[in-house]
């Protein structure tokens, strides 16, 4: 095999550069095309006799015919191991703050920083002894990490059972200095370091099994939770037209679901919103851990501007540091923003590459791609008997928010749960606008059933009453209609919708929310006494504007209890049976 | 020194092709035709053949004609000299001021990394309540005014402009009317702005390319100022016009089209220029409105739809008023806390009872009974459409939010606002009603 292949620039078309070789080529290999003293990354999509045509992670201004290009064989790969928590990456996995101390305000081209601090020491714990049975995976040892354990594991491409030959002394260690020797079968020997490379398109399966998600994953927003919810280990999906929230709706998600890490894909979507976490991130306290936010978070931050290609690789970037930790026996949320950029840019790609468009110039793989890179949630079992899980939650951009278009389409055949948010919401200022009537989950939740399915049906029939009022108007509408007509427009207001700037309304417990619905499923199964729609329309406006007060209220303070109080004897006035339930 | 070829083998559109060796893409030549002279830039490289577009357009073109290559990408001259002038896309003044030559910039710089980016958090006031109240502008937002034709979207932007506390202004203008450019010339003049002002015109009748140039023209001498510390206000109309551009280039280019004909890229083309707005860790800030007209009204067109995803919310300018429904500033919540306390009441109560009060409208354009509700509703959204929505009222945001309440009380009792009782205490005007 030659020392270092080389081919020449041929074609050059925006992204797309074409180079012709004289020996062989791999599909899907790393090459640089070396311009001056620049060397810009790219990788090879596709072979045609002796010309292979790359897609440039660069902008490729002034790149010449000619030009030499080096094929290096390896995948695209990312580095895993301590350090990653708090990073803020590019699609390439270039630390962004690095990069600015080296290169100032703008993103040089051609300028590749090394992921993990290489010299940096970690204390080392050795788990495994010499002579120790191990696979691919089996966590042989750990450094701590902000506030977890960081388990250092057998690579994951290691094949069959491995001898454990040596393994490093407790003490600390850089990522450069191995920490054991593992033999294979045949005998071949292999150093172990605190960080192995993964290539990004390629799934971790170093476990035994993987389960069906059962266990509800709390995200605080009660629209979700109650009526929505998302499992530990599924994939939920959010499109929704623009301006409708979706980001707004991911932020608070970050902050608030009840997971182990976040990873963030910020993939090809605005630049001012990455800011916002980037920078925020640090100062907020997480109540759980009473750590800065961005301790249990990673950001992937490929903005719109970024070059297309990288936009497509971070969310594979993303989803490959997530299952990293996920083999840890940690709980990951991967929330991508937005998959609809990502799909984007393979139609870019596919477009340059002249291949036969399918539906709306999108690639005929689209919908095989976007299955595999869902189908990488999962909660999964070790061979220790622990689990570890990856939640997936894309948002998706519709065009024009029509969810015909492809890739909701494919999204929602591979998600276990829809958030659709619709126009009419966000025009009414209805946050979260998650429309009720359209979304739906096929994960349990914490609620009861029963309840929950009233939620369900009050929403719907409130609508087909409003529909209704549409047409004959208010005054040919019965009074049981409207009043269930107002009890679906509280239910709404009172509980699904949620004050993202409120403190306490921002994210509501677990225990609050089963607590509070509980509360308001009897104001719905309560038959009250009204003598006309007038009285009963000043009463729910009544009763909404306490809740209000209710719900800026912390969980459990004297304004809480006070609050509920002065609701139950306002319900007691009208209520017509069940008194004592709302005593 | 500078390659010439003179083997023209096609002309296509406004793209040409020349047979030449050793050429970068996206490199500068000047194509000399019995015309006159005109750059053009290379969009293309297969081997020998090298594409160019031509800025000029192609007609006249032979295909004995000489193609010099300069050796750079596009460069445009920057700096203080240029404030107070006219150029048209291509750089080459427009009025009657030299050409300029000096301290060339390249156009189209990387990205700026994320990291050396400020959370945008100063309002840029505007005197419009549907703006400063409902959406309030932020220094270093991208919003574009989504309008028809025929609306007034150039006044306001311009009076945005005259009004708003900036250093520079660059005005970019693509396929614009003269009449229009005339107009944006005048009214920067007549209110002293025009010496703080660069103005690089595309007008209808202009070649095709040179409105490609307009934005990244505009936008890199912008980042030239902002990075010197200024504050630059860049205003981009028409940006349709522009998108339209890059489709007629793209399908001469035999491009696949993506939908109803636009490239597949037009999201992230238009991406690349918005998202040039920054607010710089430590220098000047660009903060980037646009017009961009909706054909047919349709808010799902191609282009007012990758705008829609791609710029931090859009003003919907129809019927000569800001609509409520429709328009966001996705960058409000990061200044309307800090204003007066009862900013965010005021906006999310008032907007909801628009809401109503179009529902209400509906009803009774459908012959329904109005109930006493119904006719407080259609009460209130008289008297909100002209005290806070027209767009003759021009008053500051405190007094906006003032009126608000006054209008609040004109019409409704404290209960049915919805307000919280706390913030009803301290703000809801003692001589009201009820």
């Amino acid at each position: 095999m030659p020392e270092n292949r080389i081919g020449r620039i041929k074609k050059i078309n925006a992204n797309m550069v074409t180079a012709g070789f004289d020996t062989f080529v791999i599909q899907n290999e790393v090459a640089y095309i070396i311009h001056g003293d620049e060397r810009l990354k790219s990788e090879v999509i596709r072979v045609r006799q002796k010309d292979a045509e790359m897609q440039v992670y660069e902008s490729t201004a002034d790149l010449k015919v000619g030009e030499k290009v080096e094929f290096t064989e390896e995948l695209l790969s990312v580095e895993l191991g301590p350090g990653l928590l708090g990073q803020i990456y590019d699609g390439l996995q270039n630390p962004l703050p690095l990069l600015a101390e080296k290169c100032g305000f703008f993103l040089q081209r051609g300028v590749y920083l090394d992921a993990l601090l290489l010299d940096g020491k970690w204390k080392f714990t050795p788990l495994a002894k010499p002579g120790d049975k191990i696979l691919a995976g089996t966590k042989i040892g750990f450094v701590p990490e902000k506030i977890f354990k960081h388990y250092i594991m057998a690579p994951f491409n290691a094949r069959g059972i491995q001898d454990l030959e040596w393994i490093a002394e407790p003490g600390d260690y850089n990522l450069k200095e191995p920490i054991a020797k593992i033999v294979d079968e045949s005998g071949r020997k292999r150093e172990v370091f605190l960080s192995q490379k993964w290539p990004v398109k390629v799934p971790i399966t170093a476990y035994s099994e993987k389960l069906k998600p059962s266990e509800p994953l709390v995200t605080k927003m009660r629209l979700i939770d109650s009526l929505f919810p998302v499992a530990r280990g599924g994939t939920y999906c959010i499109p929704g037209p623009f301006g409708a929230g979706k980001t707004v709706l991911q932020q608070l998600t970050s902050r608030h679901a009840e997971v182990d890490i976040v990873i963030i894909a910020a993939c090809g979507e605005r630049a001012g919103e990455v800011v916002e976490t980037l920078k925020t991130f640090p100062e907020i306290t997480d109540p759980k851990t009473g750590r800065p936010l961005s301790d249990r978070t990673v950001i992937i931050c490929n903005t719109s501007s970024m070059p297309v290609a990288a936009r497509e690789s971070s969310v594979y970037t993303a989803v490959t540091i997530a299952e990293y930790y996920r083999q840890m026996g940690l709980n990951v949320l991967l929330l991508a923003d937005s998959t609809s950029r990502w799909a984007q840019a393979m139609r870019e790609m596919s477009g340059r590459l002249e291949e036969i468009p399918g539906e709306e110039a999108f690639p005929a793989y689209l919908e095989s791609r976007i299955a595999s890179f869902y189908e990488r949630a999962g909660i999964v079992k070790f061979p220790d008997g622990s689990t570890g899980s990856v939640t997936i939650g894309g948002t998706v951009s519709p065009a024009g928010g029509n969810f015909e278009e492809p890739v909701t389409q494919a999204t929602l055949k591979v998600v276990g749960a829809f958030h659709g948010l619709s126009r009419e919401r966000s025009d009414a200022r209805r946050y979260p606008a998650i429309d009720p009537l359209i979304s739906w989950s096929k994960y349990k939740g914490i609620i009861e059933e029963k309840q929950e399915e009233r939620g369900h049906q009050i929403e719907r029939k409130s609508h087909d009453v409003a529909q209704m009022m549409k047409v004959i108007g208010e005054e040919g509408t019965s009074l049981p209609d409207y009043v269930d007509y107002l009890k679906g427009e509280f239910f709404d207001f009172s509980y699904l919708q949620q004050n993202a700037f409120d403190p306490v309304d921002e994210a509501t417990s677990k225990e609050r929310q089963i607590y509070v619905f509980n509360f308001i499923y009897n104001i719905l199964e309560e038959e009250f006494l009204f003598s006309d729609k007038e009285e009963a329309l000043r009463f729910f406006q009544k009763l909404r504007q306490l809740f209000r007060g209710w719900n800026s209220s912390a969980w459990e303070s004297e304004e809480f209890k006070s609050t509920e109080k002065e609701i139950s004897s306002l319900l007691l006035e009208k209520a017509a049976g069940k008194k004592e339930q709302n005593a | 020194m500078h390659k010439i070829y003179t083997n023209i083998i096609q002309i296509s559109g406004d793209v040409i092709t020349v047979e030449a060796e050793g050429i970068g893409y996206l490199e500068i030549a000047e194509v000399s035709t019995n015309h006159g002279k005109s750059l053009a830039q290379v969009i293309r490289i297969d081997e020998k053949k090298v594409s160019l577009q031509v800025f000029a357009g192609s007609r006249g073109v032979s295909t004995g004609d000489k193609v010099r290559f300069l050796g750079h990408t596009m460069r445009v001259a920057s700096g203080e000299e240029l404030l107070g002038r006219v150029f048209n896309g291509s750089g080459m003044s427009m009025d009657k001021g030299p050409q300029l030559t000096d301290n060339l910039i390249e156009t189209g710089k990387p990205s700026v990394n994320p990291v050396k980016r400020v959370i945008p958090g100063k309002m840029i006031r505007t005197g419009i309540p549907m703006i400063d109240v409902f959406n309030s502008l932020v220094e270093s937002q991208k919003l574009p005014i989504f309008s028809i034709a025929g609306e007034p979207y150039n006044d306001v932007l311009a009076r945005i402009a005259i009004q708003a506390e900036v250093d520079t202004i660059i005005l970019g203008g693509m396929g614009l009317k003269y009449d229009d450019y005339l107009f944006f010339r005048d009214i920067l003049e007549e209110h002293g702005a025009l010496s703080r002002s660069i103005l690089f015109i595309h007008t209808a009748s202009d070649p095709v390319v040179e409105c490609l140039l307009v934005p990244d023209i505009s936008l890199a001498v912008a980042e030239n100022f902002a990075l010197a510390g200024k504050r630059v206000l860049v205003l981009l109309t028409d940006m349709t016009n522009f998108a339209d551009a890059l489709k007629e280039i793209s399908i001469t280019m035999e491009q696949v089209p993506s939908n109803r004909g636009y490239p597949g890229d037009l999201y992230s083309q238009l991406a690349s220029r918005y998202e040039k707005a920054v607010d710089f860790e430590g220098a000047g800030s660009i903060t980037i409105l646009a017009a961009t007209t909706m054909p047919g009204d349709d808010v799902t067109h191609p282009v007012p739809d990758n705008t829609g995803y791609i710029t931090e919310g859009q003003f919907y300018l129809k019927g000569g008023v800001i609509e409520p429904f429709g328009s966001l500033s996705r960058l409000k919540q990061q200044v309307n806390g800090k204003t007066r306390e009862d900013h965010r009441t005021i906006m999310d109560t008032m907007i909801q009872l628009f809401a109503n009060y179009r529902d209400s409208l509906e009803k009774q354009a459908m012959g329904f009974q109005m109930s006493s509700w119904d006719k407080k509703l259609l009460r209130y959204g008289k008297i909100f459409e002209d005290k806070m929505m027209s767009l003759k009222v021009n008053i500051p945001l405190e007094k906006a939010l003032d009126q608000g309440w006054h209008i609040l009380a004109e019409c409704f009792s404290t209960e049915e606002t919805g307000v919280r009782k706390a913030i009803i205490g301290k703000y809801w005007p003692k001589d009201g009603k009820n």
